[in-house]
């Protein structure tokens, strides 16, 4: 199986991540390989399996349930302080809306 | 004293007999990592101020007569995927280069609180993905046994710094393998705790079903400490489990001779190499420790890559969503709207394997593929493990290879992923079941290569693990 340019193109734009024609090319390669070999699980019938959906859970239902207290959070200064642009104790992104 | 010998056990006698202080040791430990590191690239950069500090602390507590704890003075690197207060985390990543995090990991904070002195932070996978350490965007790391071969990855910079000295004992994380491999690779001990049994606070999440921080060392009993002192349950993790932690060393130089031992048909079929010789060597090493070794089956474990590499891949392109310029340092300069913005920096920004495996996860996770990929997946890994807890009913460990192959030479597998995947079969199994696993050395090749020998153990049983460990490692290895 190889994927074809528009379905690589069409996954990197849910994926928001621009991709050059040279790495469309290597996708349209490399995922198929990949997405070939997963097909091997269809093998298996696991129409009475379910999914496992937690790892481990042995504990009650309410055993990870914390008490409702308040906590001091690391502080908008902290958190802005990574900010590749921060004005304001705002994160700041280029204009979404034109003024009118 | 000489730094690249040194053992947990040693720096406590050394401390205990003013031998050298913890300030010493941590100035004399920078010196050498520092000196050495150019050889293999294993630290991407160190935090003497922190390390210093943290050994003063040792060192006050020792003159107040205190006791400093189970990891005093001990130097120690930490992966860079784990977050390290006012310390740059890069996670080996382009993205990340000026990342200097907010806040300490849960495990961090243990370690230090047992008298652990961080010296810096190692290199890695880009966010953790590879088995080579070659995915870096700082560049490789070079294994020390044998610099013209991969150490291993993505914990590749840990394995390689424990190995080559630089550092007592490491933090690494395992989401299919990254810890084990790479311990296997360079000829130390890795261990992949219960999923659960240490806090993922702190840790940048890959696959959050399937990460885990666990420690390497260049022994079992150092390995075993390390483990106590991070594992526990904890309240910034709501998947940190709450099963009391055993003393583990106790367990060691405990009797293995009646342990029931599984080797798993599936694992061993067509390993006739350098690497199953070594293996069934290291088995006999055990027949002669008493232990009762038996064929056993895991039926499912062919499928187990496939089964991996659709719920990592789901949950990373989940993850990685985050790194979109807003909030993580780099931001493309080319963005003149949001969606530029976004675009620019994750396409400028992520490495080839980091943008396969969100491009693989995206996919498995879109609209129409759902039900026959993700959900598919996770049934599948219902059954892999499945077959773990009905072996665990007949056995007390599972003995198997860690790699099909020793190390190997830089760029040798870079231009095919699919084999690079496919070298993860005997790792991801346990990561998968979530149980604990881990690598004990098991021997070199002619060429002097290191072989690691990977034990499983039902949940919740490192005791038993390590305690089987230990009598290997006691036990020569293979060479008995």
């Amino acid at each position: 199986m190889k994927l074809t340019e528009q379905e690589v193109r069409y996954v990197a734009a849910l994926a928001n991540l621009n991709l050059s024609d040279e790495e469309v090319a290597k996708m349209c390669e490399d995922l198929g390989e990949v997405l070939t070999h997963m097909e091997k699980l269809n093998e298996l019938d696991t129409a009475d399996v379910d999914p496992m959906a937690q790892v481990l859970y042995q504990a009650g239902e309410t055993a990870t349930l914390g008490e409702d207290i308040d906590r001091p959070g690391i502080g908008p200064e902290a958190a802005l302080s990574n900010a590749p642009l921060a004005g304001g104790g705002f994160f700041k992104v280029p204009r979404v809306i034109e003024r009118a | 004293m000489t730094i690249p010998s040194l053992t947990v056990t040693g720096i406590r006698q050394g401390l205990a007999d003013r031998e050298f202080s913890a300030v010493e040791l941590a100035e004399e430990a920078l010196r050498f990592a520092q000196a050495e590191n150019p050889k293999t690239n294993a630290y991407l950069h160190f935090c003497p101020e922190r390390a210093l500090a943290a050994a003063r602390r040792v060192d006050e507590r020792l003159a107040r007569g205190e006791n400093p704890g189970p990891l005093a003075g001990v130097p120690v690197a930490v992966k860079d995927v784990i977050l390290t207060k006012g310390v740059r985390t890069t996670c080996g990543s382009k993205l990340l280069a000026n990342y200097v995090a907010p806040y300490d990991a849960t495990a961090v904070i243990r370690v230090e609180a047992a008298g652990g002195v961080i010296l810096g932070k190692t290199n890695c996978d880009e966010f953790a993905m590879g088995s080579s350490t070659e995915n870096s965007a700082f560049g490789p790391v070079r294994n020390p046994v044998a610099p013209d071969r991969v150490p291993g990855g993505s914990s590749g910079g840990s394995s390689a710094a424990t190995a080559q000295g630089t550092a007592v004992v490491a933090l690494g994380s395992d989401t299919g393998g990254s810890i084990r491999q790479p311990a296997s690779f360079c000829g130390v001990v890795g261990v992949t705790p219960t999923y659960g049994r240490v806090s993922r606070y702190g840790l940048t999440a890959f696959a959050s079903s399937l990460d885990h921080i666990g420690p390497f060392a260049r022994n079992v009993h150092d390995a075993a400490l390390l483990l106590q002192a991070m594992a526990g349950r904890d309240e910034c993790d709501a998947t940190s489990a709450f099963a009391p932690v055993p003393d583990y060393t106790a367990e060691l130089g405990g009797q293995v001779r009646g342990l029931k031992i599984g080797l798993p048909r599936e694992y061993f079929q067509g390993l006739a190499s350098e690497t199953g010789d070594l293996i069934l060597k290291g088995v006999e090493t055990l027949k002669r420790l008493g232990c009762d070794v038996r064929e056993i089956s895991l039926p499912h474990t062919e499928y187990a890559i496939g089964c991996y590499y659709i719920i990592c891949t789901a949950e990373a392109s989940a993850n990685l969503a985050r790194y979109d310029g807003v909030r993580y340092t780099w931001r493309s300069p080319r963005s003149e709207t949001l969606g530029d913005m976004y675009r620019n920096t994750r396409g400028e920004g992520f490495g080839a394997e980091c943008k396969r495996r969100i491009m693989l996860g995206t996919y498995v996770l879109s609209a129409g593929y759902y039900d026959a990929y993700y959900l598919k997946a996770q049934k599948v890994r219902a059954l892999v493990a499945r077959d773990f807890s009905r072996v665990f009913q007949e056995v007390d460990a599972i003995v198997t290879p860690v790699s099909p192959f020793p190390a190997f030479k830089l760029g040798e597998k870079l231009d095919d992923p699919l084999e690079m995947y496919l070298s993860d079969i005997y790792t991801i199994t346990g990561d998968l079941a979530g149980i604990p696993c881990m690598s004990v050395p098991c021997g070199r090749t002619g060429a002097g290569l290191p072989v690691g020998m990977q034990i499983l153990a039902n949940h919740f049983n490192e005791a038993g693990m390590f305690r089987l460990a230990g009598a290997f490692e006691a036990a020569g290895g293979f060479e008995a």
